[in-house]
Formats: C-alpha cells, structure tokens, sequence
C-alpha cells in the first residue's frame, strides 16, 4: 500500500466529516487536475476558527487530508490556518506518494477559500 | 483475512497445472533448443509442444506462432514490424482510440517518426464501426490494428468484418488479442487477421511470455537483431520455462473455455444484477454491447474510483479503476473518454474482471460489502443528496 496507515485511518473513519448548520464562513474548491471537490464549513469567533466540518468528494487522499486540516484548524487563529501549507498536512499524514501530492493541495485552498469568505 | 481478486484483466494467478509443467525446466530439462546435443533437444521437443499448444488455441500453425516476452511486445513487433517492412509502399496506419497502451503508444511513436495515424472514434458502447475502418483505407494503408477486446470495458470488436475489408482492401491486418484469448473463441482464420498478439499472464500462464501470430507470408521486420530464432522474427534464446508454462495454460484454456465462459458470465451477470438491485445511481459501461464475459465496468454516481478501490482493498478485494486519481498522468482512462464519458463521469468507474477461478462466495461478498462503501463515500459528497 502506497499511503500511511495514519492516512487510511483518516480515510476510513475521516473526523469533522459533515456539515455545519451555523458556520459562518464556507469555501468550495475543485482541484483542477484531477476533479476532486473539497466543501468546508467554518465557525469564527473572536479571530479564531472555534468549529469545522468538511465534504469531500474525491479519492483516499483527498478525504484524509481534507478530514486531518479540518481538524487541525480547530483552534486555530485565522493567521494561522491562513499559513497552514500543504505539504505540511501531507507531512502529518506520512506523507503523499508522489503522483498524489496534488491532492493535498485541495484543503489547504480551502481553508483560504473559506477565510476568504468570512467577513 | 480473506482476500478475493477481481482484476483478472491486469494478470491471473497461474494454475497448478502449468506451474507443476515449469518445474523441470528450472533443473534437468535446462537445454538451450538451439544446441544440437540431448538436451538442446529436449528443450526444443518441448517448445514444439508448447508451440503446437498456442496454436491450437487460435487455430494457427505451429510455424505461424513466434513467442516474445508479452502483449506488448506482439503489439510492437506486430505494428513496428509491418511499418518498417512496409513503408516503401505507404506509411498510412488505422487504429482506434480505445487501443492498450502498447498499440497507442507504438502508433504515436510512429506518428512522431514520419507516419499518419487515422484514430477511428468509437460508439458509446466502444465498439469501432467497419464502414468507419473501410472509409479511412488510403492507397498508402499499410497496417490496420484494431483490438479484439477492451480491457477495460470488455467490449468485443466486429474483428471478423474488419478482416474481411482489410483482405478485400489488401492491407495487412493485426489485432491485440491479448484480453480476449482465453475468454472468448479466437480462429485466427475466421477472424481474417494477419498478426495476432496473446499474452501468458492472461490465461492463467505464468509473466513474461506472449506469443504474435503472424500468418504465414506476412513479412515482418524483426526489432532486434541477433541468431534469428524464431524463424529469424525473434532473436534471443527462448524462455522455455516460461513458454512450456504457456502452452499448458493455453492448453487448459482450450480445453474448458465453453465452460469457464458460461461460469464467468454466470459470475458476472450475479455481480452487475446485485450491484444494480443494491446501489442506486449506478451505470454499467458496454453494458450492450457484445462484452467479454468476466468484465464488468461500472460508474458510480457521487463516489471517486480510487477511493472505492482502497476501500475494497482494505477488506480484501482487488479491483481497478480508470479514475484519474489512480493513474499517473492524472487523466482519466482514455478509453472512458473515447466513449463519451466526462472526467467527472470517469471519477467514479470502477472495474471487475473475474477468472474461471472466481466463486458465488466471491462475488456475493463484494454484493455485501461495496453498498456500504458507497454510501460512506457517498455521504462525505458536496454534491450528494440522499434520496
């Protein structure tokens, strides 16, 4: 198996899947290459990301990075999840064989994306 | 924990059988078929054999069969073969656009190299339209490769009728019969080819061993020079293990095609009809058309193919897709985009592909498993509404 067993973990029993009623900032993006659509529903409070949940229509590296940067934003000031980079989420996960390191990418455009939307 | 294969298009598990025939080779009956000596002519008596065995199992002569390393390269030697051959008289060649790679890859090489290529579309279905082929022969036609039947899709191509416009229209003729040997009936004779490509892993034989039928007074250029075995179109010392292996697998195949074929259709009509009754929002490719019997390609609605392949994986069973998530190049399967099919369609085929080995335990197990997947996959969708 080329992915991590943290990955498929991720992918299998995915955290913060779904949607959230009250969020207040809320981003979709498709990745161009391959087609894979991440949607990311956002809570802001004072500066910080208090909630989040994600939907992700796309293959097992897509959904573990979308449900591992969904849930490590939670917390987050909004600088700091702006600054969250994709091979970091890539990194926490074990890493990306190379061909699907395009797939990280998908969360971190949505977190900006989302942030973009909060105002 | 138990784990069921179902890409039997991507290479089969090798009989007992033909690994029990392999065996001596790999110890007495080590010769070299080109010595003079005993065991030079041991192995030699066992080639014929294994020879004679291949062709029977197509309808060819003996002397006809040329074995090579695989399906890919038959393709080339067939395809470089006739062009190099040929190219005083034209260098204008016919394809489709649903070819393995082996055929397509050699044809935009050769596009690359100075010679026209006619892509020939194909309907939604994925079969090729001979008027089409009849209307794309030029003077300078040398060569017509048209596939027997699709990897991916399983459809199976009107070869009969293209072989009877390519005789009429005096252009040399080859097809990739690389997935349909073993699983449908294959005479060369009736199919009116003149190169014909197999490969040993298909058929319950062991990797790296193919055989290209090339009909007698076909005039191919070798790819490499060397001691002319092969009847001078193959130079290298045969791998007689691996070409014995072949012939008992294509001997086996022979023997219980009628049979396996039924239990494999049997097998796969059970899948797609379980699918069908379980998994709402599912198309199934080809689905009309004449179709190999173990091959079942299907889309999913709102689910990505290599997310249910990994999923499959992770309890046991072994599919494929022709997402672009699971391939290199990013690019979905170009044989679902040949028949219509947009990117976001391909996202989500997934495909089976059954050997005689196969069992109700195993199909019933993926009725029982795959609904769930989906819905999981499903409901992690932007886009899906439960219905």
């Amino acid at each position: 198996m080329a992915y991590s067993s943290k990955l498929l973990d991720y992918f299998e029993n995915p955290r913060c899947a779904g949607e959230l009623p009250d969020a207040n900032a809320i981003g979709e993006v498709s990745n161009p290459v391959c087609g894979d659509v991440m949607k990311l529903w956002l809570k802001v409070a004072d500066n910080r990301i208090v909630d989040a949940r994600f939907k992700t229509q796309g293959c097992s590296a897509a959904i573990a990075t979308s449900s591992y940067a969904t849930e490590m934003i939670i917390g987050m000031t909004l600088s700091q999840a702006r600054a969250v980079t994709r091979e970091e989420i890539a990194e926490a996960l074990g890493g990306l064989p190379q061909s699907k390191m395009h797939c990280s990418v998908l969360a971190s455009d949505a977190i900006r994306t989302a942030l973009k939307d909060f105002k | 924990m138990r784990r069921i294969y179902l890409d039997s298009n991507a290479t089969t598990p090798m009989r007992p059988e033909v690994a029990a025939a392999m065996i001596p080779l790999f110890s007495e009956d080590f010769g070299n078929p080109s010595s003079i000596h005993w065991f030079g002519q041991q192995a030699k008596s066992l080639l014929d054999e294994a020879r004679q065995q291949v062709a029977r199992l197509v309808n060819a002569e003996s002397s006809e069969i040329v074995f090579v390393s695989g399906g890919t390269e038959a393709d080339n030697l067939a395809i470089r073969g006739i062009a190099e051959s040929q190219k005083a008289k034209g260098r204008h060649i016919i394809t489709s656009k649903i070819e393995h790679h082996a055929v397509l890859h050699t044809c935009k090489d050769l596009e690359k190299q100075g010679w026209e290529v006619t892509w020939l579309n194909v309907s939604p279905d994925g079969l090729v339209d001979p008027e089409a082929v009849r209307q794309a022969i030029r003077p300078d036609t040398v060569l017509i490769t048209i596939m027997h039947a699709n990897n991916e899709i399983g459809s199976i191509q009107p070869i009969e009728e293209i072989g009877a416009i390519a005789m009429q229209a005096d252009v040399y003729f080859h097809s990739d019969g690389v997935q349909s040997t073993g699983k449908i009936p294959v005479d060369v004779k009736k199919l009116q080819v003149d190169l014909y490509s197999i490969s040993a892993h298909k058929i319950h034989g062991p990797k790296g061993v193919g055989a290209l039928y090339v009909r007698k007074g076909t005039p191919v250029k070798p790819l490499m020079t060397g001691g002319g075995h092969e009847r001078n179109r193959r130079s290298g010392t045969e791998n007689v293990a691996g070409i014995v292996g072949f012939g008992r697998a294509a001997q086996l195949a022979r023997e219980r095609l009628e049979s396996e074929t039924e239990e494999m259709r049997q097998l796969r009509d059970r899948l797609e009809s379980g699918l069908k009754a379980r998994i709402p929002s599912i198309h199934i490719n080809a689905e009309k058309a004449p179709r190999l019997p173990n091959t079942s390609n299907i889309m999913v609605d709102f689910a990505e193919g290599e997310g249910l392949v990994i999923s499959l994986d992770l309890k046991g069973v072994a599919v494929s897709t022709g997402s672009a998530c699971s391939s290199g190049s990013l690019e979905p399967s170009h044989v679902l985009t040949a028949i219509g099919k947009t990117p976001d369609e391909a996202h989500g085929s997934l495909r089976f592909s059954l050997n005689a080995m196969n069992t109700v335990e195993d199909v019933d197990y993926v009725l029982e498993i795959l609904p769930g997947i989906v819905e999981r996959l499903r409901e992690l969708s932007p886009y899906y509404k439960r219905a």
